[in-house]
Order: C-alpha cells, then structure tokens, then sequence
C-alpha cells in the first residue's frame, strides 16, 4: 500500500477523490486521509469534503468518516455541527442497531460543548433502547458526556439512569454502567452513587456472566466499598473468590484486591486461614506470566505482604531469580525477598543472593548485595551468616561488589554496634578504589566511628582530604564529621589533621552547608571540647529494615488500589494525576520539531499535530500569545566555578501591558541551592529586571515556577538585535554562577502604541523605512481562516490593523503597523487568497535590522494558536 | 482509562495512533516515541512516566504496544488488554502480526480499535465475535440485518464467545496437553527449585451448543468421585478460560463449559509436587588456572524407553575468552560456537533411560583486563512427546448437545523444556 510510502497523498487530489461521484474512489481517498492523520498530518482543510460522505449506507466508509470527524471536530466546531443532524438521523435507526450505537458513541467522542446539547436527548434514547448493545454503549457516553459537561449529567438525571442499568439484565451493559461511575465518581473526586447491599449483590451477579474487562470493573467497584457486617463480608469474599482461577491475570489481581480488603472484616481464624490458602497459590501463578504482568504483579505481592506477612511466606522459592528473567522483575524479586525473608529461609535466600552477586549486569549485582546487608539489619540472628556472607563477596575482590559492600557494613556497624569491626580489615584487604560517593561516604564513616581501633585511621583519612574540593558533598560533610571524630578519640596525634581539614571546609569548598558545619565544629571544638564530644560521639537512633516500611493507613489505600498506578509507584493517586482533565500542557518548541521528523515525505502540509484532539482552539485564540518555555541554561551546563546541576526553563511573556519573564528553577544538584540573584545584559530594548529576584531555596530535586517583571526603563545597548533575539541574563545561586542566552519572541516588545494613522502609514511605507522582506508563510493554523481572525489575531499582540481591500485578484490584502518599546516602527502587508492556507507577508521597519524579527514574531503568530 | 492506544515499529514511529481522552496530546506522545522506544530504552521498564503521562507497554516482533495515560488506571488491565489485541490482530492477520501486515491493515485496524474499546475502557475483545459484525473488506451486503442484531445480542450475552448456527459435518476436539518443565539445579546437582507450567490447549470443531465437561486425574476432584486405585496429581493453581463456569469449579471442581469455536486455550495450570525430571545432568568442570578448562558432561534421559525426546540442544557455556577448544562426543554433534560463548550439543533423537557423554577441553587466552567469569547455568531445550513431567492424565471429556452427536476425541501430550538449568 502506497499510503504510507513517501509519495504523501496530495491535499488537492484527494479533495478531487473525495467529491468523486464513484463510492469506490471515495472510500480510498477517506483511507488515505486516514492515514496522513495516522503519521501527524494536519489534514483538517478536507473536514467540509470528508463531512458529505457521511450520509452513505455502507458501514465501513461511514465508520472511517466518523473516526476523521472525532480527530477533527474540535477544531472545526463550525462544520462539525453539520455533522449533527446525520448523528440524530443514525440515532434513529429503526433497523440497525449498530448504527444506532455507532452514532451515540461518536457523537460522544465529539468534544465541542455546541455538539453536546444536541447529543442529550439521542443519549437518553438510548439508555433504554431495547437492543443491549446500544445501552451499553449509551452507558460508557455518560461518562464521556461527564468529562465535558459534568453540569448536564448532575441535573440532567444520568446518574439515576446508569443506576438503573445496574439491574439490567444483560450483564454487558451492568459491567459498562458500574464503569461509568467509577469514571464520574472520579472525576468528581467523590462517588456519583452510594452502593448498598443489593446494588453489591446485583452487580456481582451479574459478574459471573461478564466479559472479562465486565468482571474487572466490577470487582474494582466493589474494592471501594464497605461492607455493613462480618456475613456480608464473608459472602461477598465467597462469590469473588472463583475468579482467582480466571485465565486473566487482571481479573485474579481485582479479586484478590477484594479479597484482601474484605479480610479485614472476617474474624474467624479458621477462615482467614482457608482464605489465604485460596489466594496464595493464585498470586504465586502471576508469578509466571508475561514479564509486564510479573513486575506489576510483584509490585501488589510485596505490598500485600507488608499487610499479610504470612499468605506466601512458604513460598519463597517461587521469588527466585531466573537467569533470564528481565532486570525489572529481578528487582523487584529481590524486595520481595527481603520481605519474605526469615529465619527459616535465610540459608536458601543468602545462596541466592551469593549467586546473584556474581552475575553481569551491575545494577542488580549490586542490588543483590544490598539485599544480603538488608536481610542482616531484618534478622538479627541471622546478621552472622549474612556477614560471612558479605565476606565471601568481597574476597572475590570485583570492585563494584566491595564497593557496596561498604555500604551496606556501614548500615550493619550501626544496627550492631561493636559486634563485627574484625571485618573491617578485610574490607582494606580487597578494596582496590573507592569511586563512588555513597561508598567513599560510607568508609569514612567507617574510619571515624571505630577511629580509636583502626591503627593508622588517620592516615587513611587524611588521604581523603587531597582532592576534597571536587567532591560531593555527601563525601565532604562526611570527612568533616569523620575527621571530627577522629580528633575527638586521639586529639594528640591528629591536631595537625583537624585544622587543615577545617580550613580547607570554610575556605575553599564553596558549598555553604559544608562551611556552616565547619564553623559549627570549629566553635564547638573551641568552646567546650567536653560538649562536643557528647554530641558527637552520642549514641545514634536505631535503624531497622521496617524503616522503609509504609504507613498501615496508607497501605491500605494502595491495597484497595491494587495494580493502579498509585499503587505501583508508592505514591497517593493525587500524584499520579498531576494534570487537570481535559487539560493539555503546551507543547514545547523540541516537541515540534520532533513532530517533523515523522512526516518523512517533505510536503507542506500543515503540521501541527497537537489540535488531533482538538484542544481549546477556538477560545483560546483571542488572547495574547503566549511563547512556550524553552530550556535557557540545562542541567549539565556548568557555571563560573565548575558546578552544575540547576536548570532554569525560561519565556518572556507580554501580559496585558506588562511585559513578564515565565521561569521554572529545578535543583538537579545534590545540595540545597538559596542565595538567589540574576541581571540581565545590556540588551537592544533595555529590559532590565523591575526587582531583586525573589525565589526560595530549592531542594534536591525541588522546582519552582515564577513570573518576573521586567521593565524596558534599563539602558538599551545601542547595538542591532540578533535574531532570534536573545537575551543575556547572568544568575547567581548558592552552588555557582551561569551565564546563559535565552530567545524573546518580539510580540513581547511591541508597544500599545503602535497604530499608525492611514497617511503616516502610507508615507512610512513609501518613505520612512528601510529594507523589505516578503515571506511566505505555509502553514497558518486552522484557527485563522478569515481575515477577521487574523485581524483580531494581531490585533490582541498589539500589531494594529491600519486598512484592508480585495485587489483584482480576488487577494485579499492587510496592512499593519507596530511599535517596539524602544520607538522603532514595523509595518506589514499580508496577502490572502481565499481558499488557500498559505499567506504571503511584506515587512518594512524604521530600520533593517528588526525586519527578521518582526516576520518572525508574524509567523508565530499566525502558525500557531497558543 | 487509556487516553491512547499506539503502535509503534522499532524505530519509534508511529504505525497507528487512536485517541479515547484527549488530557493526553499527540504531542506529548511523541516524547515516548523518542525517548523511549527510538532511545530503545523501553525493555528497561514496563510502566515509564514522562511530564505526567504514564505510558504503559509491551513489545512482539519489534512492534512495541503502548497505552498512555493521565489518569490512575489499572495496569494490570491495560497489560492484559495489551497482549490481548496482539491475541487479536494475529487472529484477524492469519497469524502474523509485524510491521507490514499492520500497514497493511490499517484501516481494519481501526475499525477494531473503535469497536474493543471504548472511552478507553476495553469492551467486546472475542475475535470469534467480532468476526461476524467486523470482517476485511467490511460487512457483506448479503448479511441481513437481523443477523448483526443476533451478532450483537450475543456479543453482550453470557456467551459471548460462541455464535449460534455453527455447524461441522465431522464433529471432531483435538486437546493438546503442553508442559513445560522449569528446573534449576545448584552445582551438586539438587534440586533447588522445580516446578510444571501447562496449558491445555483445545482445538474445538462441534456443531451447535455443546455443553462440555472435562475430567483429568486431579487429586481433589477424584476423592469426591471414584474410589479407583489411581490417587491423581495435586495441582497448586488453575486458571480457566473465560468460558468455563468459575463457580462450579469452585463448588465441586468439575470442569464445565460451552466452548468457543476453533483453537482456544482451556486451562493453565501450575504443578510443584512429584515432578518427573525428564533429564539428569552430571557436569564437572575442571579449572586448571586461568589457561584451561576442562568440561565432562554425562546426560541421562529418565523417561520411559519406549519414549524418544526430540530436538535435544544443550547449551554448555564457556568463558568469553575461549580460545582453542576440543570437543568429544559419541552421539549427536557438538561444537564451540563463540556467539553463543558456550559449547552447543544437539542431539535429534533421545531415547529413553539412555546416557550420553560429552568431554571437550577449552584453552583460555589471557586477557588482564576481562572481569570474572560469571558461570552462567547449562541449559538444556528439548521436547517428549507423550510424556507430562506432572503426570497428568486426562480422564474424560464429555460432550452434550441435543442433537446428540457423537464427537471424535483427540489428545495429544508433549513436555518441552522451560527454563531447564544447572548451575555449574
């Protein structure tokens, strides 16, 4: 098939196929739209051809119709709603259920708010068309209906319908309904409908004859319920527990979710244990599925184990790592491992994980041995074979291996203090080189705490002083307690040591929490050397492996959300559904031209893929543009001193008459960042920053947005723009200082000033301005079809209109004026054939140099609707 | 649910793109499309998030299936949902499912998409139904409209993967009993852990409505039945196929269904007791230094001897640095194949309670820099026909219909290889 070959179908020709009198044509020019569609064409131009092919009785081309009207409704509203009177017509099918639910489902897939009034009636219709197919489809459109009008679902008694199709009685259409509102109730982030015992006993019969998917839903409905008593309880268990033997690993994970939660209610001993003896060996087969569904799987086995420690606990084995299983479900093996892990198993676990510790791949080697120090600090009895353990492993001498090893002895030496410190010469013996922060911080940890048994511990650490500067910080802050500690224990010998080290903290290291521990030792080993040896030598809370243990209020949420996203990320479901509804994020800049990379055949069609779903188009356009931000300074580019780590995504803005600087501050470095300062350069238009920056201190992986207000009052530089227009700005943190370029669309700097009068134009045309520059511009957003919206378009971004006529040609032709805020004119004619999608802009200005930046700052504007 | 569905090819190009929900742009998509699946990043995670969006998927044949999302969805479903539509396509493809034949498909493809999902949510996914109301090349005008209303009546009924009307003129099930074997041996040679995983595979051509009941020598269902001599397997778990009644099973363990027409998969299950190893290995690896290694391997089939296995291959793997090898075998050939960094043993035909013998030496050349030797496990593929490593039997399938015919039964039983290793 050619459609996806380079030779991209041509916008006319197919225009010319589409309104072919021959259906057959017809129907390959609607597949080849579809197809320019699939690889991110913007083949909206054709919806008014496309639209005359919907009223065919041939199903498949009226299908392939209804699919390219979904994609582009939205952005065509206007010819949409011609679409509307087809819709009611299908809906109306007396013979053809399927095209009855075919134009309900559509119809609902149609987000234009215009569309939605007209889709209420059909909607109800359908709720209790006698065709079981219709009504379930009708019930999934409730939902879709919610997201887009949620007013006309709450006063429009939708709700009270779907809840009435809970007791239909074809059970596809329960399964739909109970989908529904699971869907409404979260989008209105409560239940649409509170469930009682007969609604639980009606959908639950009507499991049994389910679809699959039916079941699903259902048994994720009833995991948000309550039962009243124990025998409710116990009999709603009694009828889940058959799905765990379904051939679906989702539907076993949803009941076993129900059954997990129920059990909280049964009080019987005899039957939790008859439960459990039910639903381990159902969890243990998700064990042996496909790998995707192994790590979720594993994922809901360690969670449910943190609640029920005893379902899989003889069970142990079936967690071992296969020599080919993926790395993530290795990982996630081991944790579950860990959480198997006791006194019983530990011999078979420590064999694995010996052995896993000398395989390939490094990740999970090291996570192997990780694992080992966990299962140490878990089972105090078993913390000796653990340890021997470890010891093997580090007499192989692969240093990555004694490398975490480190780590993971500093974690025991502080849960068994004073128990195994004869390992530490062992540790000496096979370590070639420490490269690795959390292990150099580790070993110096080591040195410090057992600093009066370690013969030569200050040499050892002394030699970590050389080359302190460029640490990181964890290695830093650690010498300066080490060496601390050192002193404290052998303050003779180690006087010499001490200074130096404090000194080399508060004079050179720039980073401020390493000089502000510095000078708290230095004070407090000058002040009351008593005292401080109190604090530092005190004793250290303990630690222990249910550390990382999650809160029970907590689990029993993720429990009850079971093999959800929240669930599988730890995190409350809040933050897995950062973004509103229907609520798209800009598209940034890279985006774009990633898009392009997709249309491989050169043609110019238009590109923006982003209105596919139809985004807020017609609203939206009315108002300033707003440029996306772009990444100014990344996270890799280092600063004045060396450092790196903090990036700052930046766009100006013009907001109403106040010209704004949009930027996001995220902290990639391992330190807290504060101190905040920036200054722009001397720059063409005199922006200057209004006020000191004012931003908070970041943390480690902490982002901040703000607005900064910029005035033009600065001192211009004199010099000719750069185009694109950049700005330099210079912003000093804690960590370092950058300097870095970030591009100003010109729209930021056109002035509320700049409509000409018609004769100071057409003498500023003739006269007054140098250079000329015409430009095409190809693909104008489909938002600006008329010259009235182009008009308003510039007229929001203060280009003003000065006069407009049709030429001979039937062109239509604009002109219009601009002021930048440093007193420069542009002026612009722009040519409009009708019917095409392209426009053709002449720019003149006071001076050349703003020429390409004004077309520039015209294109924008008109290619995009942001 | 799913915002959007997406296929991509291996070089993160989209081949289809169908969106339920629009929270989540194309835009935004074509992220994932480059920074993971062109970045061919995407075996490292099954779940990735980029700036909110999660995006959930699988891959066959260099085909990578996404679903992305912005809400707090069930994976588990989307998973499930996922491998389901490869399940599909392949039924609608002739078996195929690559790059072309879903270029070549399109707009079948989606057809399929609007009709199986719906707001993201999955709806009627049974390709046997949805054969009858979505075909290539579009419904045929000769179809009346009453039988796309019985097509749909039964699509949402409680059979839903069965259609009414079919008709065989020899009435004929084909079971196929496929185990496999996953062993793991430490070093010395015991067990560490062992376990059977079979499917029970049905290829079913009856007329009608059949209301079948199928019987294996299940521990726990014979003691409520029979008191024959043969005591029957304990089996740990059994999943079923959607057809089968969950509750019936789960009341009195009789298996009892009304089958789907044509190849279905019945049951899985999943056996740990009494398992009858179909091989023993007896590896020695002998290390002489860094220079020389020298391997004995004695393979010994414990099957009946009436029994042959097929398609022996064992993989004895060697250092990366192997230089020189020596490889002595009786039977079968055997040979040093670097790609494989192991000595690779194939042996067509294996009879049973028969022993076979491998001796090679390897010379190593010195490389300082090469990290320890990791010793992967020896693994071993191979196939017995007739032979279940669990044991399992099976007992009786009954089929009732009213027009009472009587169908001709076939069972076949073969045990292949899963991940049959031993640590050396």
């Amino acid at each position: 098939m050619a459609f996806f070959s380079n030779k991209a179908a041509d916008i006319q020709e197919l225009h010319v196929d589409l309104n072919s009198a021959k259906p057959e044509k017809k129907k390959e020019a609607i597949k080849k739209v579809i197809a320019a569609m699939t690889i991110g064409k913007d083949v909206s131009s054709l919806f008014p051809h496309v639209i005359k092919s919907m009223e065919t009785a041939n199903l498949d081309l009226k299908k392939l119709v209804y699919l390219y009207i979904i994609n582009y409704a939205k952005s065509q509203p206007d010819l949409a709603i011609l679409a509307v009177n087809s819709f009611r017509k299908d809906s109306r099918n007396p013979a053809n259920p399927l095209i009855r639910a075919l134009a309900v489902r559509t119809m609902g897939c149609i987000r234009v708010e215009r569309i939605t009034e007209y889709l209420c009636e059909p909607l109800k219709d359908a709720l209790v068309d006698e065709d079981p197919y219709v009504r379930k489809t009708a019930a999934i459109c409730v939902a879709k209906l919610y997201d887009i009008a949620p007013e006309m679902v709450e006063d429009d008694n939708f709700i009270e319908m779907l809840e009435n199709l809970l007791s239909d009685g074809n059970s596809m259409v329960v399964s739909n309904a109970v989908a529904a509102l699971i869907e409404i109730s979260e989008m209105r982030q409560r239940p649409a409908l509170r469930l009682t015992p007969t609604l639980v006993n009606k959908i639950l019969t009507a499991m049994n004859e389910c679809t699959e998917w039916g079941q699903i839903y259902i048994l994720d409905y009833i995991a948000t319920y309550s039962p009243a008593d124990i025998p409710e309880a116990e009999s709603i268990i009694e009828r889940v527990l058959p799905r765990l033997a379904h051939s679906n690993s989702a539907v076993v994970l949803s009941a076993s979710k129900v059954v997990i939660k129920y059990m909280d209610f049964v009080t019987s001993n005899e039957n939790i244990r008859s439960i459990c003896r039910k639903l381990a060996p159902s969890l243990i087969s998700l064990v042996s599925t496909d790998p995707e569904m192994q790590y979720v799987a594993l994922k809901c086995i360690n969670l449910i184990s943190q609640k029920r420690a005893n379902i899989l606990d003889k069970d142990i084995k079936v967690f071992f790592c296969k020599y080919n299983d993926p790395i993530f479900v290795k990982l996630e093996k081991l944790e579950v491992m860990v959480r198997l892990a006791d006194l019983k198993n530990i011999d078979q676990v420590l064999h694995e994980l010996k052995e896993y510790a000398t395989e390939v791949d490094v990740e999970f080697v090291r996570k192997s041995v990780r694992t080992i120090g966990r299962c140490a600090i878990k089972l105090e009895k078993a913390a000796d074979r653990c340890i021997s353990c470890l010891l093997e492993l580090i007499s192989l001498r692969v240093n990555y291996v004694v490398q975490e090893a480190v780590i993971v002895i500093r974690d025991i030496f502080r849960k068994y203090p004073n128990r195994y410190e004869m390992i530490i010469k062992d540790l000496f013996e096979n370590l070639e080189n420490l490269d690795e922060p959390e292990a150099k911080a580790a070993m110096i940890w080591i040195l410090g705490e057992y600093a009066d048994r370690i013969d030569d511990a200050q040499n050892q650490l002394a030699a970590f002083l050389e080359g302190l500067a460029d640490e990181s910080a964890v290695v830093q802050l650690q010498l300066l307690t080490g060496v601390v500690k050192l002193f404290l224990k052998k303050p003779e010998e180690t006087e010499n040591l001490i200074s130096e080290v404090l000194k080399v903290c508060t004079e050179t290291i720039p980073n401020p929490d390493v000089r502000d521990r510095a000078y708290m030792y230095w004070r407090m080993l000058s002040t009351d050397p008593e005292a401080a040896k109190q604090i530092v030598l005190g004793d250290k809370p303990n630690i222990s492996d249910e550390t990382c243990d999650i809160d029970s209020l907590l689990l029993d949420k993720f429990l009850e959300e079971l093999g959800r996203l929240s669930s599988i990320y730890q995190k409350p479901a809040e933050a897995i559904t950062v973004r509103k509804r229907g609520y798209v994020t800009e598209k940034h800049v890279e985006d774009e031209e990633e898009v392009v990379e997709y249309d491989s055949s050169g043609k110019k069609l238009g590109m923006d893929t982003g209105d596919l779903l139809g985004l807020g188009l017609g609203e939206s356009s009315s108002h300033q543009a707003k440029v996306p931000m772009q990444i100014a300074l990344g996270k890799e580019t280092v600063g004045v001193n060396g450092a790196s780590g903090l990036q700052i995504e930046m766009a100006f803005q013009r907001e109403g008459n106040e010209i704004v600087l949009e930027a996001r501050f995220t902290n990639y470095s391992n330190r807290e960042l504060g101190d905040w300062a920036m200054q722009f350069n001397v720059n063409p238009f005199g922006l200057a920053l209004s006020e000191a920056l004012i931003l908070p201190d970041l943390a480690h992986g902490a982002s901040k947005y703000t607005k900064i207000p910029i005035v033009t009052s600065g001192t211009p530089s004199g010099q000719a723009p750069t185009v694109p227009c950049l700005i330099q700005i210079a912003v000093k943190s804690s960590m370092d200082v950058f300097y870095f370029q970030t591009p100003m669309m010109f729209t930021v700097v056109l002035g509320e000033n700049g409509r000409l009068s018609k004769d100071e134009f057409k003498n500023a045309w003739s006269n007054g301005t140098e250079g000329e520059f015409a430009h095409n511009i190809n693909s104008v957003h489909s938002s600006y079809k008329s010259a009235e919206d182009i008009q308003k378009r510039m007229e929001n971004n203060n280009v003003f209109f000065i006069a407009g006529r049709q030429n001979e040609t039937g062109e239509n032709v604009m002109y219009y004026s601009a002021r930048a805020c440093n007193g420069f004119f542009m002026l612009c004619e722009i040519r409009m054939t009708s019917g095409s999608t392209g426009l053709r802009v002449t720019c003149k200005a006071t001076s050349n140099d703003y020429i390409p930046l004004f077309v520039q700052a015209i294109n924008f504007l008109l290619s995009t609707n942001s | 649910m799913a915002s959007s569905i997406l296929l991509l090819n291996s070089r993160g190009e989209v081949l289809i793109y169908r969106s339920y929900r629009d929270d989540v742009s194309r835009t935004e998509v074509s992220q994932f499309c480059t920074q993971v699946v062109a970045a061919k990043e995407a075996s490292e995670r099954p779940i990735v998030t980029l700036n909110g969006v999660h995006y959930i998927h699988i891959s066959q044949n260099t085909i990578t299936l996404v679903a992305a999302s912005a809400s707090n969805v069930n994976t588990a479903m989307i998973i499930q949902f996922l491998y389901k539509l490869i399940d599909l396509f392949k039924a609608y493809f002739g078996g195929e499912f690559n790059e072309a034949s879903i270029r070549k498909h399109y707009v079948l493809i989606y057809e399929l998409l609007d009709e199986i999902i719906d707001f993201g949510l999955p709806q009627i996914t049974e390709p046997e139904v949805l054969k009858q109301f979505i075909t290539q090349g579009g419904i045929k005008s000769n179809i009346k409209e009453e039988q796309i209303i019985g097509a749909l009546i039964q699509a949402t009924g409680a059979t839903s993967w069965r259609a009414e009307g079919i008709k065989y003129k020899r009435n004929e099930v084909y079971i196929d009993i496929v185990e496999n074997v996953n062993v793991l041996l430490s070093n010395k040679g015991t067990v560490l852990r062992s376990d059977v995983s079979g499917q029970v595979v049905v290829k079913c051509q009856l007329s009608y409505m059949p209301e079948c009941k199928f019987g294996m020598n299940d521990k726990l269902a014979m003691a409520s039945e029979t008191q024959s001599m043969d005591k029957g397997i304990s089996i740990d778990d059994i999943k079923f196929h959607q057809c089968v009644r969950l509750g019936k099973f789960d009341k009195d363990r009789a298996i009892t269904f009304i089958p789907p027409d044509g190849i279905f998969e019945l049951m899985t299950y999943r056996v740990t007791e009494n398992i009858n190893l179909p091989f023993k290995l007896m590896p020695i690896y002998q290390e002489y230094g860094n220079a020389k290694i020298e391997i004995s391997l004695k393979i010994k089939s414990m099957f009946d001897r009436n029994l042959f296995s097929t398609n022996v291959v064992i993989k004895i793997p060697v250092p990366r640095n192997t230089g020189k090898t020596n490889v002595f075998v009786v039977t079968g050939k055997a040979k040093y194949e670097p790609e494989q960094s192991a000595i690779m043993w194939r042996i067509r035909r294996f009879p049973g309670d028969s022993e076979y013998t491998m001796r090679g030496s390897v010379n190593l050349v010195t490389i300082s820099t090469e990290k320890a030797w990791s010793k992967p496990p020896i693994s071993i593929d191979f196939q017995v026909p007739m032979f279940t490593a669990s044991g399992l039997r099976v007992r009786f399938l009954r089929v009732i219909e009213k027009s009472n015919y009587k169908p001709i039964k076939w069972i076949r039983y073969i045990t292949k290889a899963g991940s049959y290793q031993h640590r050396i």
